[in-house]
């Protein structure tokens, strides 16, 4: 049509940009054989700079020209004044940055900045701050960047206040980023540590010095300090109570120092001339300097795990040189030595008693708040306040349902019971893709509330029925536990762990979904099994049983096992020891 | 002026160059067809138009001087240009559409030597409008084209002596201007008393500094001017600031609207359970239509009343009415919701705010148009009119246009600015819109950063009154000289512009009783910005005169097409949907504003394609110091919307002066 501009064809304009990318390619190809045979000669001149930077502004991936141009640039080192190597390497720098706007994800760009920064004489990190703050800006998510900048930080000593202030600014534009406040996390202890007012049974002091960099951790802040960070992560999750950084952080805030480690618990029984000893987390008792002590003479003795063959496990059990206990009449002594954590702990065991033990026991303060702090009930409890009215808001939202079940738990987990279950229904309802993780955990808690009731009562017979258990954990807890009850649950295993119930004489475990009893092993006391209603099928999954030497009570009825033929003879053969068997 | 240069034949020719017209010229050369396109004031823009300080004195003068004069008929010279079955039908050479026009100087008046006599010039015309300065009219707006084409270099080294006594060094005074950028950034707002007095002369010695448009609008970033910049590839010639803070204006308070999750975040003024409660609502907004439950009910209630079942607070719902979907108290439910869901679509595009404002001022989006237009064969002339129609009596079509040199030039439509056809339009309803400029000396919120573009939506003062929006710029918005504001103020008209506006000026600034006069020590007020210079005006709002359609407003031939407007809402949309309407009734088979082919993509031939002034190469060489290059600044730098687009170079584009000016425009964030 008359008077319109002429324009190419699309197939002109693909024909054209075809032959520039040939031109473009015949050149690179060019360039990089010419590279590679002055790297073989082993030149080392501003021509192979020049070189392999051409190719590298096309192409900042390529790992083997970076290599060859730090070869060159650390010869220039020794050829070349100081000042002169400085504003070699500042070329080096223009020339990564450029590279970097091209592609501000490139591992090879980033790497060799770190490395020519780190060679220089005298580098300039506020540049470099600089730089990686307009990086940010660009993407808050360029984990190269936050990697590079964390060295920077460190490089250059950054004041952790300012640091702080940087999180701020990057949590200020936009909250929805986990890196920031995660770094927030690693400069709060830092900067406003918790006073140093040690619990009481601290073996050693917290590190008394908190070193002058972000990169060290240490765990709790001042309260005042977490009074701020509160405020500042509730205006986050009820701007937006979807977004999971700022709960994450949140439970950060609220969650408390790893426990102790230690000794937990000493367990002696003269039957079997048996010790076992409880950790508070999992440890190799092999390697970790266990020393055992018998009225003042060192024992050689070999630790067995429980479960057997797991390398970690927070129970350990071993067996005295025969006679050494046996005698009722006698009194015994037992120290165990943890060397490694210059921890011990002693158990009496008197005359004319079977056994005797040494523990602490599982409070509440102790052991089920680990998920939570034990920061004063009154700030937990303004913070439930907080909580439930955002869910009176927001009634479907499961970060603000799971925090307030876990406030709950820290305020008082028995009390809050009964609602925390409501709760946990509610969560299975809205969030129904992690009902099982909803039921595990839920599973856990009614555990732990058994245990504390357990305590209270000062009874070695846990009984948990008809509540729904999916899972069974916190078993070294139960390390003492005569009599267990867990009729009428969900449970579909008895997990290896189970085999930490050193003391355990009675199981019921009717009504469950039971397959596997994988745990049922290795337990010396056992003597009663009831298995009434549950998924046993096959003689295999008995054979568990057999290392239970005093097991002779069974009962297998309304499994689907009793459908075998020859189920008598079989089981004869598997466990002698059963004399009293239900079918 | 020779006239034999214009070529007779036009398939377009387009009278008026605000941004209506300028879209359809820019349209209808990009698909190939002629066009002239012709104003008859020496700017470009017509109502759209913004001004230096200086121009827009120069402005008011020809305004006023203006008033009463008579339009002579040369009815003679074209008579004869006429034929048998033709008639004419005669231009409006009165094209005013300002009216209540007031100037007011608070700055004072005491001056530096040189400035001595100018000012003492200038300040007394105000009070007697009258008097003065006719003759130099339309000189000295020439003039002032001469020293914006010769751009910065003159000036800059008389700001560095000025104000903070830098090297005059030419070479430097990029940094120079940097420098002292930053300096006044940093001194400016902490320690008031080392801010400088700003005088009268200071602005008329810095006023090329200032964009001041007479229609003041915010471009939604999601609205269909944004899309047809992008879509048309216009963006490619300008640049934007993107408006920083929303702020409302309750119980004679600023305070600042939060209205992105940032701001939510950040807000200190609101409680957590306020928090929620915005965030929810506005969520709700977002896609309402999907819960129709939630607002149905509520269908036939007003707009305020359902915030008010929502459970909002005082304080949510005064933000959400005024701030967020900027509606009255009589809008309706779903028009709230509707209004609510544009602003937050518009939101996170490219900043918390949902509005983009031009650098240079919104003087410089026809302009942009216009450029598109020029680029692919679009003819142009300022201070160049139409004298009459030439009217087919059989058809009632208009033929062609006989211009302001007598010249017969025929076209197959006419496209005209409301102004030019006024006494063609029926009904005598008139709509105004109140305007106020001030010039002021700090920001009505101040903040860390005295860089702010500011959006204020002011609800109605009285019962019956109209709310006003008000728009803060900075001087990094090109638009003001550094240590100044320039607040822009919109209402629909109750009575003239001084009285709609000034009872919120004097509640919200601080206007000197004498100029110069400063408030005293300890004063209530003394937080308050000083009005330095005042404007109002009342515009026409000609934004209901319907003169696209079928011409039912207007008595006109069927293929002349009336751009009315502007009309007096926050956003563009109006002028840009009128324009594509009127485009689709000249070439209904046409893509309206397709995309502009990249550079490297247009085949240049040897000879120029055939007919006159359809190359590239032919532009406006008819007026002198009036082509589109010597205008604004603007024009050359990048989109900030489209960073891949490259510069169109075509060989006509590139005039020296424009190469210089490139060189030295200021430097962007």
């Amino acid at each position: 049509m008359h008077g319109r501009v002429k324009l190419k064809s699309t197939a002109q304009q693909e024909e054209e940009k075809r032959k520039e990318r040939e031109k473009k390619l015949k050149v690179y190809v060019a360039t990089r054989d010419a590279c590679f045979n002055k790297r073989k000669d082993g030149a080392m001149d501003d021509e192979a700079l020049q070189l392999t930077q051409q190719l590298l502004s096309a192409n900042p991936d390529f790992a083997t020209l970076w290599n060859y141009r730090r070869e060159i640039l650390m010869y220039l080192e020794t050829v070349k004044e100081e000042d002169e190597v400085q504003k070699q390497y500042d070329a080096e720098l223009v020339f990564l940055e450029a590279c970097l706007r091209v592609n501000p994800k490139s591992y090879g760009c980033w790497y060799h900045r770190g490395w020519v920064c780190g060679r220089q004489p005298r580098p300039n990190w506020v540049r470099e701050l600089a730089l990686c703050d307009e990086c940010l800006a660009l993407d808050d998510r360029n984990f190269h960047c936050w990697d590079y900048r964390r060295m920077v930080v460190k490089a250059s000593g950054v004041p952790v206040e300012q640091e702080l202030q940087f999180t701020d600014r990057l949590i200020g534009s936009n909250f929805s980023n986990y890196s920031s406040w995660h770094y927030r996390s690693t400069l709060l202890p830092l900067l406003h540590p918790q006073s140093p007012d040690p619990p009481a049974n601290c073996p050693h002091p917290p590190n008394s010095s908190p070193p002058n960099s972000p990169h060290t951790h240490s765990h709790r802040v001042c309260e005042e300090q977490l009074l701020k960070e509160y405020e500042l992560v509730q205006n986050a999750f009820f701007t937006d109570p979807n977004d999971q950084s700022a709960w994450f952080y949140y439970r950060w805030l609220l969650g408390r120092a790893e426990r102790e480690e230690m000794i937990s618990c000493v367990y002696m029984s003269r039957e079997g001339e048996r010790v076992v000893v409880a950790f508070s987390r999992p440890v190799n008792a092999q390697t970790v300097g266990l020393m055992l002590v018998l009225d003042g003479q060192l024992q050689r003795v070999e630790w067995r795990s429980a479960p057997p063959s797991v390398r970690h496990t927070p129970v350990w059990i071993c067996e005295l040189p025969p006679g050494t206990i046996s005698d009722i009449n006698n009194e015994h002594n037992l120290t165990v030595h943890w060397t490694e954590k210059h921890t011990q702990r002693e158990c009496a065991l008197y005359s004319s008693r079977p056994e005797s033990w040494c523990r602490d026991s599982a409070t509440d303060q102790e052991l089920f708040r680990s998920e939570l702090s034990v920061e004063k009930t009154s700030v937990l409890q303004s913070e439930l306040t907080s909580c439930n009215q955002l869910m009176e808001l927001e009634p479907e939202n499961k970060w603000c349902l799971l925090t307030i079940v876990l406030l709950m738990r820290a305020l008082d987990p028995l009390g809050y019971e009964r609602q925390t279950l409501v709760h946990f229904e509610k969560l299975k309802e809205v969030d129904s893709m992690r009902t099982s993780y909803y039921s595990d955990l839920c599973s856990k808690f009614m555990i732990e509330n058994t245990i504390l009731k357990m305590e209270y009562a000062e009874v070695r017979v846990f009984s948990i029925s008809e509540k729904n258990l999916t899972t069974l954990c916190h078993l070294d807890q139960l390390l003492l536990v005569t009599h267990m009850n867990l009729s009428s649950n969900q449970l579909s295993r008895i997990p290896p762990q189970f085999s930490m119930l050193q003391c355990l004489e009675v199981l019921e475990v009717k009504d469950n979904l039971i397959e596997s009893l994988e745990g049922l092993s290795n337990l010396p006391k056992l003597e009663e099994l009831c298995l009434n209603n549950n998924q046993i099928s096959k003689i295999s999954q008995l054979k568990p049983l057999a290392s239970c030497s005093k097991l002779t009570r069974l009962d297998l009825r309304d499994n689907p096992i009793t459908k075998m033929d020859n189920l008598q003879t079989e089981l004869t053969d598997l466990l002698p020891s059963v004399t009293d068997l239900m079918l | 002026m020779a006239s034999d240069n214009l070529p007779s034949e036009f398939d377009v020719v387009i009278l008026g160059t605000g941004l209506t017209e300028s879209i359809i010229a820019s349209a209808c050369s990009r698909v190939g067809q002629k066009v002239l396109h012709i104003d008859r004031r020496n700017y470009y823009s017509s109502k759209w138009a913004g001004f230096n300080f200086n121009s827009l004195l120069s402005w008011i003068e020809e305004h006023k001087a203006q008033q009463g004069a008579q339009s002579k008929d040369d009815w003679a010279e074209w008579r004869n240009k006429l034929v048998d079955g033709e008639e004419a039908l005669l231009i409006s050479a009165d094209d005013s559409f300002i009216a209540n026009l007031e100037v007011f100087c608070y700055a004072s008046l005491e001056a530096e030597e040189e400035e001595k006599e100018e000012v003492a010039e200038a300040a007394p015309s105000f009070a007697e409008p009258e008097e003065g300065t006719k003759g130099e009219g339309e000189g000295s707006l020439d003039v002032i084209q001469e020293t914006a084409a010769t751009g910065e270099t003159q000036h800059t080294p008389v700001d560095g002596v000025q104000e903070e006594g830098v090297s005059q060094d030419a070479s430097q005074e990029d940094e120079a201007e940097e420098k002292k950028d930053q300096q006044e950034d940093s001194t400016a707002s902490p320690v008031k008393e080392v801010k400088k007095k700003i005088t009268y002369a200071h602005l008329v010695k810095e006023g090329r500094r200032f964009n001041i448009d007479l229609v003041s609008k915010m471009i939604y970033s999601r609205g269909s001017l944004v899309d047809l910049l992008i879509q048309s590839k216009v963006s490619r010639y300008t640049e934007f600031k993107i408006v920083t803070r929303i702020l409302t204006y309750r119980s004679g308070r600023v305070e600042q609207v939060p209205c992105s999750r940032a701001d939510v975040f950040a807000s200190k003024q609101l409680t957590m359970v306020e928090k929620r409660m915005l965030m929810k609502f506005l969520t709700f907004c977002l896609d309402f239509e999907q819960h129709p439950e939630e607002y149905k009910e509520a269908s036939d209630q007003l707009f305020w009343e359902f915030l008010q079942t929502k459970k909002l607070t005082e304080n949510l719902q005064h933000f959400v009415l005024y701030s967020i979907a900027m509606v009255t108290k009589e809008a309706r439910t779903e028009d709230g919701l509707k209004a609510t869901q544009h602003f937050l679509r518009c939101l996170g595009r490219y900043g918390n705010t949902p509005f983009l404002f031009p650098l240079y001022g919104l003087g410089e989006i026809p302009q942009c148009f216009c450029r598109m237009s020029a680029v692919f064969g679009g003819i142009y002339c300022l201070r160049h009119s139409v004298q009459c129609l030439v009217v087919d009596k059989e058809t009632n079509s208009c033929k062609a246009v006989i211009d302001t040199q007598g010249q017969r030039i025929s076209c197959t439509h006419f496209v005209v600015e409301d102004g030019f056809v006024r006494e063609q339009w029926k009904s005598t309803d008139e709509r105004y819109i109140s305007r106020a400029v001030l010039i002021t000396d700090r920001s009505v919120l101040p903040a860390d950063s005295e860089q702010q573009i500011s959006l204020l939506t002011v609800p109605p003062l009285k019962q019956g009154g109209s709310a006003v929006h008000m728009v803060e710029l900075c001087s990094s918005s090109m638009t003001c000289m550094p240590g100044t504001f320039l607040v822009h103020l919109t209402c629909s008209s109750k009575g003239t512009a001084q009285e709609d506006l000034e009872p919120l000026v004097s509640k919200m600034f601080y206007v000197p009783p004498s100029p110069g006069e400063e408030l005293a020590e300890g004063d209530e007020r003394s937080g308050q910005p000083t009005v330095l210079w005042a404007l109002y005006f009342n515009m026409l709002d000609t934004s209901r005169m319907d003169g696209s359609s079928s011409n039912s407003g207007f008595d006109l031939p069927s293929n002349v097409h009336v751009c009315i407007g502007p009309d007096v809402t926050l956003g563009c949309d109006f002028s840009i949907k009128l324009a594509e309407k009127i485009f689709r009734q000249l070439l209904p088979d046409e893509e309206f504003c397709p995309p502009a082919p990249d550079p490297e993509d247009i085949i240049y031939e040897g000879e120029a394609p055939q007919g006159e002034g359809s190359g590239f190469e032919q532009e406006t060489p008819k007026t002198e110091g009036s082509s589109l290059q010597s205008e604004g600044e603007g024009l050359e730098s990048q989109s900030e919307i489209e960073k891949e687009a490259g510069e169109m170079e075509t060989p006509a584009q590139k005039a020296p002066e424009e190469v210089l000016k490139e060189d030295t425009s200021p430097s962007e964030e």
